[in-house]
């Protein structure tokens, strides 16, 4: 195992390493595709200096804000559909009809009713989350045996705090799952809103850099991006794995097993 | 007073296309305190609705259960039905302490002595040790044991086994089958058990009814009179054990139900 | 009989609650109809714009990019997962690659893409052939790997050669993961195409609904979202029908499982 990282880091190494020879040796148009090591300077340079910290800072407000309004929304509307055949019959067609929206389509409503403010942005991100969370949670509720909820009827549990003590561990995992599949759908969607109707936040800024062909400072922001989703991604993670712990440790052995 | 009357008890589903199934066609019987009961019949019987009639968490089609003096209309406070799929009805994000102690703290005991309790069957299970694991870390015999020790740590007076050494291994069941019996006689519960192996039945139990295929109705009674405490070998070597076997074996053997 | 208690009576009254809300809402507040205008108004627009021409023309560009970058990555992607589900050496080499650039958004792509195709159609495909790529390719990889080992020892004890194992049981062993990744890999390419066109871009629904927002003209703004929805919605059934024909004996698996 250890062996095959190895080779993998050793060919990425030599792989940037080809890239900073080949731009170097001008082999291809450096005005496109600059040298790795101008790259890195430029990002060290932007973090430093500030600028793209505070871009990502941008942005991630209005991630955080749809992502966690969609999240409040949502869930308890899964759960809701999910306890209720009525409620679920009753929301169900008109949740089929607006989910094949692609997500980015929203955008021009968005700006029709919010122009270029941070509403805008929440706004679509709180949209294209939509689904993946209430779809999760409605699939999480609805798969608990009726083995695990007459178990809870048969120590006496009434109706209300089965729903809290019973229901909704239960179907958390499925929550997570939701939660989890939305988190680089929120970033893909800021970065887009950002690029067709901002002025500022991380995605304006590669795109804006791109406009002024100061492409080294685009690529410096695609790597800050990169960094962005990696580091979500592990702080997912890390809340994961304190929040469920039993699952993490069920996943873990499913995937050594 | 019995603890437990079932009286003319029936219950029959509407099918999807329309046709209705009975799956129990009347049950009449009566359980005293303090005694270990069996009911045998062949697969799909519809042992398992009638366990979940006499629990209230089916109401029946016809009849009554009264628990305790007290008319059946939903789950009785005192009595606990425990499934057949142990780890369908273990709670995964609760400990085997969380687990066990479920039904305490559903009643609203205080913390200290819910503790108290859960550990004290955690440990008359043979589980001591593993109170902070979680369901998925056990082994199927060890499942089972947590969801006998919650059913037992809520001190029921009745409680209610729907077939549940049967996904075990024959000797787990055989170890389980003696547990069971030690606990009986040291908390003096009421057990209803449900049970496909005949064997097992008159293993454990002070009387046996056989059931019938569907509708099911109680085709005959037995009493089982072998002295307590049994034991694997010499109770089961007994002539009489085997002449039971047989006897209840030709009422029900080789009829599972269509 | 059963068709009829199944049929979602409810759900659809509240729809048609909601749009016919719309309608009157609109139709009495003539303030909001910029931002409302009545259903009636969007239907109508829909239909004459359809027939007049121009959006007919820019469904079909979009349909078109949509189609030639989504069969592109899924041949590309399919294929180098399947080499290197298969291969381990090959995907040791590659996996640390892989996983940094995975976390970036892949609409970061599309300055790239500017720069080097300008903007236009080659532009529009190459961005969405980068990010459909993703989730097929990691999908049919997990697949490829995934296959269970007996089963692949079958296959050996038949003596069957390694291209024959590849061909007949790793690949139909993988197709349902492989599927999955195709599925997530549409809905990403439809999602890419009208982004693109947004960014950058002259024709194509993704641009005429934006266009037309900036022209606030929201009646024909609304009618293109329509036509995207529709779009996205017949993509997805018709992947669905080749899916389960593809797929027919997992299909009668599943359903046994779940009964």
């Amino acid at each position: 195992m250890r062996a095959a990282k190895i080779n993998g880091l050793l060919f990425l190494l030599g792989l940037l390493a080809v890239w900073e020879l080949v731009a170097q040796a001008e082999w291809v148009n450096p005005l496109i595709v600059p040298p790795l090591s101008k790259i890195l300077r430029i990002f060290s340079e932007l973090i430093f200096s500030g600028q793209i910290p505070l871009q990502i800072l941008v942005s991630m407000k209005r991630a955080a804000a749809g992502y966690f309004l969609a999240a409040a929304v949502f869930i308890p509307l899964g759960v809701f559909m999910g306890l209720s055949p009525t409620v679920y019959r009753l929301f169900e067609v008109i949740v089929e009809m607006l989910r094949p929206v692609p997500p980015p389509v929203v955008i021009p409503v968005a700006l029709l009713f919010f122009g270029l403010g941070d509403e805008m942005k929440i706004f679509v991100i709180f949209f294209s989350c939509a689904w993946p969370i209430l779809l999760n949670t409605l699939d999480g509720v609805r798969s608990i045996d009726w083995v695990l909820l007459n178990t809870a009827r048969t120590f006496g549990l009434p109706r209300r705090k089965i729903i809290w003590q019973v229901i909704l561990p239960a179907c958390a995992p499925q929550i997570a799952t939701g939660l989890r599949v939305s988190l680089p759908i929120m970033l893909i969607l800021v970065v887009i809103s950002e690029m067709v109707g901002s002025t500022d936040g991380i995605g304006y800024f590669v795109l804006d850099s791109q406009r002024r062909f100061k492409v080294a400072q685009m690529y410096a922001g695609m790597l800050a991006l990169a960094i962005l989703g990696y580091t979500l991604n592990q702080l997912f993670n890390l809340i994961h794995r304190l929040v469920l712990p039993w699952q993490w440790g069920m996943m873990k052995r499913k995937d050594e097993g | 007073m019995p603890i437990l009357e079932v009286h003319a008890l029936s219950k029959s589903y509407r099918q999807a296309g329309g046709e209705t199934t009975v799956a129990i066609g009347n049950i009449t019987c009566q359980v005293e305190a303090g005694e270990f009961v069996s009911f045998v019949g062949p697969s799909g019987c519809g042992k398992t609705t009638l366990l979940m009639s006499i629990a209230g968490l089916l109401a029946p089609s016809a009849g009554r259960v009264v628990v305790n003096g007290k008319e059946v209309s939903g789950p009785p406070p005192n009595l606990v039905l425990l499934f057949q799929e142990y780890n369908k009805s273990l709670f995964a994000w609760r400990s085997v302490l969380g687990n066990v102690r479920f039904g305490l703290d559903a009643r609203g005991a205080g913390s200290a002595s819910a503790d108290t309790k859960a550990r004290a069957l955690i440990e008359l299970v043979g589980l001591k040790g593993f109170e902070k694991h979680y369901p998925w870390e056990l082994s199927g015999g060890m499942q089972q044991r947590v969801a006998i020790a919650r059913a037992l740590a809520y001190e029921p007076q009745v409680l209610l086994m729907d077939e549940p050494f049967g996904s075990l291994d024959a000797l787990t069941r055989l170890e389980l089958e003696d547990t069971l019996l030690r606990l009986w006689a040291e908390l003096k519960t009421t057990i209803l058990f449900i049970t496909h192996d005949i064997e097992e039945a008159i293993y454990l139990s002070d009387r046996i009814w056989v059931l019938s295929g569907r509708p099911s109705e109680i085709i005959q009674e037995l009493i089982i009179d072998f002295s307590r405490p049994r034991d694997q070998v010499t109770t089961r070597a007994d002539a009489r054990f085997m002449e039971l076997r047989n006897d209840i074996y030709r009422q029900i053997g080789g009829k599972s139900a269509p | 009989m059963n068709g009829l208690k199944s049929f979602n009576w409810s759900g659809w009254l509240s729809f048609g609650l909601l749009l016919l809300l719309w309608e009157l809402g609109a139709r009495a507040t003539p303030k909001l109809q910029l931002y409302f205008p009545p259903v009636s108004q969007i239907v109508a627009a829909l239909g004459q714009a359809l027939m007049a021409g121009p959006v007919a023309q820019h469904f079909g560009v979009t349909l078109g990019r949509f189609f030639e970058g989504y069969l592109l990555a899924s041949v590309l992607a399919v294929t180098l997962g399947v080499v290197l589900g298969y291969i381990r050496f090959l995907h040791s080499l590659l996996e640390t690659s892989i996983e940094l650039l995975r976390p970036m958004p892949s609409v970061a792509i599309i300055p790239v893409a500017i720069l080097l195709l300008g903007i236009g159609d080659s532009m529009i495909v190459a961005v969405t052939v980068y990010a459909s790529v993703w989730p097929i390719l990691i999908n049919t990889i997990d697949g490829v790997r995934h296959v269970d080992p007996t089963l692949i020892d079958t296959g050996r004890t038949f003596g069957l050669t390694r291209p024959q194992i590849l061909w007949r049981i790793i690949v139909p062993g993988a197709a349902p993961y492989i599927v999955t990744g195709l599925r997530i890999g549409l809905s990403i390419a439809l999602i890419l195409v009208t982004t693109a066109e947004m960014v950058a871009g002259s024709k194509g629904l993704g641009y005429f609904i934006l266009d037309e927002e900036r022209a606030m003209n929201s009646a024909n703004m609304y009618g293109g979202i329509v036509l995207v929805a529709l779009m996205g919605y017949s993509l997805n059934r018709l992947f669905l029908l080749l899916e389960a024909r593809a797929l027919r004996w997992r299909h009668g698996m599943m359903a046994r499982q779940e009964a």
